[in-house]
């Protein structure tokens, strides 16, 4: 039988499919520039990519995202097939759970535990949500798989409705992304065309469906519970969880919630095996995690690597350091509410287990570069501003909490910080972080906790000396007299407070303890010799 | 129905499957803090008082959240949860106004109670503090947004009550998060139906019955409480007595199946109290004075008696 272009893809005639698709794919790219064969697929090509192994980014910037036979092509829809016709839904569990692979929407639970409780509860309704609400500021993770090869999302989420005994599926997904959403809405209606979701699907007796939900954009939205919230049409608040979602999540059935890179992960564990996955990465944590590196680094953008790789090969190899030829200080990782890493430890292999031990945390994989002119006290208060503006309000200690440490944070920036303020900042973290609801809360306090264990005598220079190190918070900044001077003494007779001294043409000085900072010196020099430094 | 064996605080009890902590507790006699807990609503688990110990697990765990089973040794008040939970009041307080003075919640007062417990005070500072925005539009309620603390108690039994009610949500995020009636109304302009269930549950002084305020304070009142005959429900009410006179109702807890109303409360009042205030009725978004008659919507009652009662049509 000869399938044409728009027919049912089915168990039986997708290695013909597939076939015939290669021989496209290979056509249209014999001589494009940047990729090159390779295994038996393509890759990327270019010293970016040189030291990473994409697994999750396998197809993107290869495969033209709507078009499904390209996935398919490349082996896309070829495990699901393969679980249809021969697996029952135990042996993919239990495959699932020996590959350990763990959630990389940041709390790194194990994937196949999550599924084997769905699994056990034997209800007639379940559900798969794949969290698609990539939230942290700055980080694309997701963004680039659901605009790059959409259909590993929806394999991997069909996958495990076959797994746990679901019909039906949403993906919540960020309203921001609009392009995402587009893709995810053709790969949809295509899969449905071709029979790889909806009513029998590949011609066998499973069915699932999907459907997208768009979210307000709310940070705390992407907790899984405010998420199952968010869907079922209330305020998007966590909820307290008397029980695991995967027992009773979205409208009170077991629910399945797995993040976007996670989900993209499943087809090809189980296509290329599971020893095989296990060959990457680390035991705490086997596979690849892609990374969005972002701030003073000279190559920002999408990073991935095995787990593992230690952050210097990350920062230095990949990132090639420093931007503008400065000194990197520190990397954050983990979105808004990860821990601040300093240069000493950046020999740290970074998979789920090290960096929980170092203080951080791996969250989605967001990694901000700081360079020698980065004030740790300013960047705490930074992340902070960014997760009391998000708290939900729900629980006294996040809603309350953090405003309060915020509050002494631009207080201590502003060099109004007292004695006292440093240990009621890390007792507020304590208490945050030990008695709030949800994860936003519990992990609010990191990067104000991470440097003050890190960067404490930063802190120190500010509360006692009034010196930001850094010379990065204005108000800390004190004004300088340069070589520039004439010594025209117009300064020295304008200051309110005496504390300018210095001969007639001679360079003048300002005795900076003495200093009220008011400015007058630096309106009166006609030389513009006075700085703020 | 199965029965699981735990451990509070070293003593050992059996309480039926499903229970939770918090409730296993309070049979023992042990009183775990809560102030967004109330067994009358869901669970929340939003003021993180009711946090205990699990032996074997580092993380606290909220007991109004956590179901008992079979083996699990449970502390209430160790130094650990003391030293959180007067570090939570203590952040509810640097919001809160010092007016304990003049409350008219001050002695039923949930956060008094517990800032009392654990000896925690009101301190100065230059931080933030809810900002004063008071709801007066309702003769029945005032609400006070300065002393709300955001349990939420109010909003989840506005809400058990469908369709009719549901009055009250949450609003805006963070540290300005509120509570709202509809979206930002007024009592008055809201669909609030002035049942008094919200003011019932308030731990605080934050949603506060307006005709008792002045006129007695819960230490100076003898409490008898009554039940309304205005309908099948049942619900009850508190009668407060001051120096022998009957001077104000109270709305009781909803129990279940008893959802309160204002009918009923006014009949109450009616029923009573020596002078009750003049009742108001809710039309088209505005309060306005009405006849006892009016509001109870007895007129055609009345005729009706005075028409059988009338001497000439005896037989
Ligand atoms: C405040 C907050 C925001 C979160 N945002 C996301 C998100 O945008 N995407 C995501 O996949 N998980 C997010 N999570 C984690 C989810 O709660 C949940 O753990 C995850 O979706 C589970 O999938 P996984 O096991 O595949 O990681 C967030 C958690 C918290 C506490
Ligand atoms: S920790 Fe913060 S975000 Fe989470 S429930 Fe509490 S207030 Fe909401
Ligand atoms: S609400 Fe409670 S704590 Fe607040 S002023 Fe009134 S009595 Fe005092
Ligand atoms: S008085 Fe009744 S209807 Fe009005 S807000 Fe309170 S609970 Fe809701
Ligand atoms: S008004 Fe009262 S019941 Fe409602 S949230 Fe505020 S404190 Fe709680
Ligand atoms: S308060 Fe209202 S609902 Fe309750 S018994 Fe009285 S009349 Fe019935």
């Amino acid at each position: 039988m000869i399938t044409t272009e728009r027919d049912l893809i089915t168990i039986e005639n997708l290695r013909e499919v597939r076939e015939r698709a290669r021989v496209k794919l290979d056509g249209r790219l014999k001589g494009v520039s940047g990729i090159a064969a390779w295994e038996g697929g393509y890759k990327l090509t270019g010293p970016f990519y040189e030291k990473q192994q994409r697994v999750v980014l396998r197809n993107c910037g290869i495969i033209d995202p709507e078009n499904v036979e390209e996935y398919v092509a490349l082996g896309g829809y070829s495990a699901l097939a393969m679980l249809l016709k021969d697996w029952d839904p135990k042996r993919v569990i239990d495959e699932m759970t020996r590959s350990n692979l763990r959630g990389r929407g940041g709390a790194g639970f194990p994937t196949g535990r999550k599924w084997a409780e769905a699994y056990r509860h034997d209800v007639p309704q379940k559900y798969i949500i794949c969290n698609a609400d990539e939230g942290d500021p700055g980080a694309f993770m997701d963004r680039s798989v659901l605009e790059g090869d959409p259909h590993s999302v929806l394999e991997g989420m069909a996958i495990a409705g076959y797994a746990v005994g679901a019909d039906m599926g949403f993906i919540y997904v960020r309203a921001e992304y609009p392009l995402a959403v587009e893709r995810l809405r053709t790969a949809i209606a295509e899969a449905h065309e071709r029979g790889l979701l909806g009513e029998r699907i590949l011609g066998s007796d499973f069915s699932f469906d999907i459907e997208l939900r768009l979210g307000s954009g709310a940070f705390v939205c992407g907790e899984g519970t405010a998420l199952m919230e968010s869907i079922e049409g209330k305020r998007g608040m966590p909820r307290t969880k008397v029980y695991r979602t995967s027992h009773r999540g979205l409208w009170d059935c077991p629910t399945i919630i797995n993040n976007v890179e996670t989900f993209a992960n499943v087809p090809v564990i189980l296509e290329k095996g599971v020893d095989w996955f296990l060959g990457i990465g680390t035991e705490d944590s086997p596979g690849t995690k892609v990374f969005c590196i972002v701030g003073k680094v000279n190559n920002a953008g999408l990073v991935e690597v095995p787990m593992g790789t230690t952050i210097n090969e990350i920062v230095y190899g990949i990132g090639g350091g420093a931007a503008d030829g400065r000194e990197v200080k520190a990397v954050q990782t983990g979105g808004p509410s990860g821990g601040c890493i300093p240069k000493s430890l950046f020999d740290t292999p970074v998979d789920f287990g090290s960096l929980a031990r170092i203080g951080s945390i791996m969250g989605s994989g967001g990694m901000v570069v700081m360079d020698d002119t980065d004030c740790m006290v300013d960047i705490a208060r930074f992340f902070l501003d960014f997760t009391v503006d998000e708290s939900c309000g729900k629980c006294v200690p996040c809603r309350e909490g953090t405003k309060r440490m915020l509050e002494l944070l631009e207080k201590i920036t502003k060099g109004k910080g007292e004695e006292g303020d440093l240990e009621a900042l890390s007792e507020l973290g304590e208490v945050i972080t030990s008695t709030s609801l949800c994860g936003l809360g519990q992990t609010a306090a990191t990067p104000v906790i991470s440097t003050l264990h890190y960067f404490r005598s930063e802190y120190e220079a500010h509360v006692r000396d009034k010196k930001c190190p850094a010379h990065s918070c204005k108000e800390l900044l004190e004004y300088f007299i340069t070589e520039k001077c004439i010594g025209c003494t117009k300064c020295a007779r304008v200051c309110p407070s005496a504390c300018i001294s210095g001969k007639v043409k001679e360079r003048h000085v300002i005795d900076a303890s003495r200093c009220v900072k008011c400015g007058a010196c630096q309106a009166a020099c006609p030389t513009g010799a006075i700085i703020k430094q | 129905m199965k029965n699981v064996t735990l451990t509070i605080n070293g003593k050992t009890l059996s309480v039926p499957s499903g229970t939770t902590v918090f409730d296993a507790a309070r049979s023992l006699g042990v009183e775990i803090p809560a102030l967004c807990h109330h067994e009358s609503l869901p669970v929340v688990s939003a003021c993180r008082l009711c946090l205990v110990e699990v032996e074997g697990s580092r993380k606290l765990q909220t007991s109004c959240s956590l179901l008992a089973t079979d083996g699990m040794k449970v502390q209430t008040e160790t130094p650990r949860l003391i030293k959180y939970r007067r570090a939570i009041l203590q952040l509810l307080l640097d919001s809160h106004p010092n007016d304990c003075l003049t409350c008219q919640k001050a002695g039923e007062c949930l956060l008094q109670k517990y800032a009392y417990q654990y000896g925690v005070t009101f301190r100065e500072h230059d931080g933030a503090r809810r900002p004063a925005q008071t709801d007066l539009s309702s003769p029945y309620i005032v609400k006070d947004d300065s002393k709300c603390i955001l349990c939420g108690r109010c909003v989840r039994t506005c809400d058990q009550v469908e369709k009719e009610r549901q009055v009250l949500a949450f609003a805006g995020r963070g540290y300005a998060t509120r509570i709202v009636a509809d979206d930002d109304k007024t009592l008055e302009t809201s669909k609030c139906v002035s049942c008094n269930r919200c003011v019932s549950l308030c731990p605080v002084g934050a949603l506060l019955d307006r005709r008792i305020m002045g006129k007695v304070r819960p230490w100076e009142a003898e409490v008898r409480v009554k039940e309304c005959r205005s309908c099948d429900y049942g619900c009850h009410f508190d009668v407060y007595y001051k120096d022998g006179k009957a001077v104000a109702v109270k709305a009781r807890a909803p129990e279940p199946g008893r959802p309160l109303c204002l009918r009923g409360r006014l009949m109450t009042e009616l029923l009573w109290l020596e002078r009750p205030d003049t009742p108001w009725r809710k039309i088209g978004g505005k309060f306005v004075k009405a006849s006892w008659v009016k509001v109870l919507g007895l007129q055609r009652l009345i005729d009706k008696m005075e028409l059988l009662d009338a001497p000439g049509d005896r037989q």
